[in-house]
């Protein structure tokens, strides 16, 4: 083991990967940090020191379209949460029950959003709730709810939420995947003790199961949390770039897109563009500590 | 077993829920692409309807085909998805192999440099990325989407093959080390082969983002000759926006290829997922 001699062949296997990854994804990541901190000056950088955020979160020009963007994130990850994890369990317990036929079925139908680009599930629901094309209000009259009709992705109050709700639709089928193959985990030998001590049905779910696969819960919680607080992609199909109606569906992907590469008569800007990856990548980073330090030591995970 | 596990009752409602939710999935892309076989007018009056013999129309493929080089853009799609799906592989097995075979200094280290990767998305960094292609004269070329997805992929690829490559049998590579291999024709000959489940597995979880992506193609390859199928449909939907039989051919024509991907793996797909490969 001559410490002086360098193995060739370890230097080989990892030099390609770490290259590219290096190259294109860390230094890129770095560098994004430090632009933000320069501004733009007669065409030359200019070290501002932290200016850029100064103006993000006090100047009214930009710290209420930041702000704006911030809470409709909030809100975008909390409809996730709150419709998108608990429907994901409802149906992995379902496809999960072990004398139910045709899960296999179920289970790849109910994953083919998933697999659809945000393009064609942007455009898609912006046509079925079209008011000009009339699917979804013909669709609530023939259940005598035409009433509740609202072109709600033209309205400021439904906009977001309704957008959320299509996220979910799209997304539903990981949380499914993942907490159905959680519970194919849990040992019978388990279910069949629950059952003698009369632990049966919904009761072995919330007692016994449930427990069972919330790390699995963790997981998918923080992979929602990552993946809204970077969305873009659906907002911009279905709304452009502006997230209108009036800004109403701004989040920060948008918001980093416009600034970066200016809209309308506002010229783009690279450096208040990094400061607002900055703050998305600060967002992340906390996230994804909460979940390593304090989410994920606390679950109590078992061995089978 | 307790007779509230096999309830027929119970059985038949978590049918019908599953069936509801099902109808939920499918109706969107049903509606699409049923309607992107009738004339203007039927799409208005009959939304819901097939079509049949007289309202039967291909007039909207006929725009989409005329005025849309979708021949092209799939093929962009095509080319990049494969190459850094190739890429992707044959560097994150390289890597995953020195982390999980070798000790060296340094090596758990670098296993958590690679990791970071994992959870803290590509797109923060898209200034700095554009500007490095743009440096490079890189920018509307399909190697600068082919290197980013490829740095993408690169951390939960190695994560998952380094798992994987942990569990091939000592004896077998020492056997090849007697018989005079070098390092490299054990990766090559002995490794690869046996850890293939698991590429496909990697393959797959990369394949769908990457084809589905509209961020970089549109940030680092606008150009109309370096287009992507889903930057491609975009653009033209957006432009046709009140031709409904071009919107709806275009949406069709995009969900077509991504279906046939799904066809071909969804198995793999699903057993990847299940096997807990993401944990």
């Amino acid at each position: 083991m001559g410490n002086s001699r360098i193995k060739w062949h370890i230097v080989v296997f990892l030099a390609p990967a770490v290259l590219v990854y290096t190259a294109v994804m860390i230094l890129p990541l770095f560098n994004t940090l430090r632009l933000a901190l320069y501004t733009e000056v007669d065409q030359s950088r200019v070290f501002v020191g932290l200016d850029n955020f100064r103006t993000l979160f006090g100047d009214p020009l930009w710290s209420d379209a930041f702000w704006n963007a911030l809470g409709n994130n909030f809100w975008f990850f909390f409809i996730h949460m709150l419709v998108q994890n608990p429907i994901g369990i409802a149906l992995a317990a379902m496809l999960s029950h072990p004398r139910l036929r045709f899960a296999a079925f179920y289970r790849s139908a109910i994953f083919i959003p998933t697999i659809l680009s945000f393009v064609i599930v942007g455009f898609a629901w912006k046509l079925i709730l079209s008011p000009i094309w009339g699917i979804a209000p013909d669709m609530l009259a023939a259940v005598g709810l035409k009433s509740l009709y609202a072109p709600w992705l033209g309205k400021e109050e439904y906009a977001l939420t309704t957008l959320a709700l299509v996220s979910v639709w799209q997304f539903v089928g990981i949380p499914m995947m993942l907490i159905y193959a959680a519970l194919l985990s849990i040992p019978e030998e388990i279910l069949e003790a629950a059952e003698v001590e009369g632990i049966t049905g919904m009761a072995a779910f919330w007692k016994i199961k449930l427990p069972l696969i919330l790390p699995s819960i963790g997981i998918i919680s923080i992979l929602t949390f990552v993946g809204n607080f970077n969305a873009f992609d659906l907002i911009y199909a279905a709304q452009g770039a502006l997230a209108g109606p009036d800004f109403s569906t701004d989040i920060l992907g948008t918001f980093m897109y416009r600034t970066f590469f200016g809209f309308q008569l506002q010229l783009g800007d690279p450096h208040m563009g990094s400061a607002i990856a900055t703050g998305m990548f600060a967002i992340i980073l906390t996230g994804v500590c909460v979940y390593l330090f304090l989410i994920q030591t606390r679950i109590r995970r078992y061995q089978f | 077993m307790n007779k509230a596990r096999r309830n027929p009752f119970n059985i038949a409602a978590m049918h019908g829920a599953l069936i509801l939710y099902t109808l939920i999935a499918l109706f969107p892309v049903f509606v699409i692409v049923i309607n992107s076989f009738k004339s203007r007018k039927a799409i208005f009056r009959e939304p819901l309807a097939l079509p049949d013999a007289e309202t039967f129309s291909m007039i909207g493929y006929q725009t989409v085909m005329k005025q849309g080089d979708f021949f092209l853009y799939f093929q962009n799609s095509m080319i990049v998805t494969v190459v850094s799906l190739f890429f992707i592989l044959l560097f994150g097995a390289m890597a995953a192999f020195a982390l999980s075979e070798y000790r060296f200094r340094g090596n758990t280290l670098m296993g958590l440099y690679l990791a970071l990767g994992i959870m803290i998305p590509i797109r923060i960094g898209t200034v700095a990325i554009l500007e490095m292609m743009v440096a490079t004269g890189l920018v509307n070329t399909l190697m600068a989407l082919i290197l980013v997805y490829t740095a993408q992929g690169l951390p939960l690829a190695v994560f998952i093959l380094s798992e994987f490559m942990r569990q091939v049998s000592d004896d077998l590579k020492n056997a090849g080390r007697i018989d005079g291999l070098s390092e490299y024709t054990i990766f090559f000959r002995l490794v690869l082969p046996l850890v293939r489940p698991a590429m496909a597995t990697v393959a797959v979880f990369n394949m769908i983002p990457i084809w589905n992506d509209l961020w970089f193609p549109l940030i680092l390859a606008p150009a109309e000759e370096t287009k992507t199928l889903t930057l491609g449909s975009q653009v033209f939907i957006g432009q046709f926006v009140t031709d409904w039989n071009a919107v709806l051919s275009a949406l069709s024509m995009a969900i077509l290829p991504v279906m046939v991907l799904y066809v071909i793996f969804s198995r793999q797909l699903i057993r990847g997922i299940t096997s807990g490969a993401v944990k």
